[in-house]
């Protein structure tokens, strides 16, 4: 009587190693980003709701005045790509610890990628082409200050 | 005559250890049994001496009560690094962990170690945990002529990877690390921590290939300083003090 008794489980494999230093920019990059947004976030908040007149200021007329200055553009453009990319970076090494499925990690990311570019291109359209007091617009919708 | 009798009796009751009943709650796993597939708890009530470690009770259990219950061990003192085992939540050496230590009072758990295979009952298949370890090219690698005396090396030479040398392959701290537990591609402290080993030897030349296997991403960049493993080390090692040395090492490398 012989009993053929099965391989008790599959042989361990690495895959493939890719020898690039993505990984490596990507983590030094979670934190340089992280220290700067610190930066960025705080002068924000503190512009929005300290400084002038404090909260009480803040109404379509006062982002619209920031956007006209150059440095509130930048200043935002810089918040949005860096915090869009800190964000994304940290969600895709959440997927990557715990979606175990291929399938399921794909899917994930490529849910993370699309809705990364989305907003950081919409974002980055408005921050440039944003203008308060649109000349076609109907008079009725336009902002109190704008010229007739 | 009665005096010395007396006298040999209390000296006895003075050096006699004092024992303690405790409640071990083992882990098994046996697909052969009734349980089938599922891993059971199952509780065994023993009296042991204060001086007793989980191995001491463990062995008990197999020599007195259940002969089928199976772990590993070797040496039984702390080097072989057979026993590791997850003791009350925490990853320990069955040998090292002594009973008294544990809070007797409680039932103690024992259970195989986490995010490898289990074999049977706190036996588990270590050969992903070794595959790690070989990739990461634990030996001498050196070029040139082969020096005609000893590879010299200086006492502050020597300290530099001192501390990663105490490692014994338990698997304590991989099995600790909570990447590890649902990636099992991850490297893992322990090859990381022989990696480190050879990388900041002076005698060693391999150290840009090594560093270029914990490049990946599978390597270093997945650690998240959680620190589980400095904690779980039997030796003491400073497991992710070594790891985030290997990143340092990475970073200056590149830039």
């Amino acid at each position: 009587m012989t009993t053929t008794i099965p391989a008790p489980r599959s042989p361990y494999a690495r895959r493939k190693t890719s020898r690039s230093n993505f990984e490596l920019y990507g983590w030094i990059f979670m934190r340089a980003s992280g220290v700067l947004l610190v930066v960025l976030i705080f002068g924000h908040l503190f512009m929005n709701l300290v400084s002038g007149e404090g909260i009480s200021a803040i109404d379509f007329a006062f982002v619209g005045g920031k956007w006209a200055s150059p440095l509130w553009q930048m200043w935002d453009l810089l918040m949005l790509w860096l915090a869009m990319t800190h964000g994304t970076i940290g969600v895709r090494t959440i997927i990557n610890d715990y979606a175990e499925r291929d399938v399921t990690r794909g899917v994930l990311k490529v849910a993370l990628y699309t809705a990364y570019t989305i907003v950081v291109v919409l974002g980055t359209l408005v921050i440039f082409t944003f203008d308060p007091c649109p000349t076609d617009a109907p008079r009725e919708l336009l902002a109190s200050f704008c010229p007739a | 005559m009665t005096a010395t009798t007396e006298e040999t009796r209390t000296s006895e009751k003075a050096g006699a250890i004092p024992t303690f009943d405790i409640t071990l709650r083992v882990r098994r796993y046996l697909p052969e049994s009734t349980h089938g597939e599922e891993s059971y708890w199952e509780d065994h009530q023993l009296t042991m001496l204060a001086t007793d470690r989980v191995l001491d009770a463990l062995h008990k259990i197999k020599w007195e009560t259940d002969g089928s219950l199976t772990f590993r061990r070797s040496c039984a003192h702390g080097i072989c690094g057979s026993d590791a085992m997850r003791i009350n939540g925490r990853n320990r050496l069955a040998c090292k962990a002594l009973l008294k230590d544990l809070n007797p009072g409680k039932p103690i758990t024992v259970e195989p170690i986490k995010g490898l295979p289990v074999i049977k009952d706190l036996v588990v298949d270590m050969e992903p945990f070794f595959a790690s370890y070989r990739e990461i090219m634990p030996f001498l690698i050196t070029s040139g002529n082969e020096p005609s005396q000893e590879r010299l090396q200086s006492a502050e030479q020597r300290e530099r990877f001192d501390d990663t040398t105490k490692c014994i392959l338990c698997a304590a701290c991989t099995t600790s690390c909570p990447v590890f537990w649902t990636d099992g591609q991850y490297f893992g402290p322990a090859a990381i921590v022989n990696a480190h080993r050879f990388i900041f030897d002076s005698r060693d030349d391999g150290a840009t290939q090594r560093l270029e296997i914990l490049n990946d991403k599978e390597g270093v960049w997945r650690c998240r300083t959680a620190f589980n493993c400095t904690e779980a080390c039997p030796r003491g090692i400073e497991v992710t003090k070594a790891i985030q040395e290997v990143k340092r090492a990475m970073i200056t490398r590149a830039f």
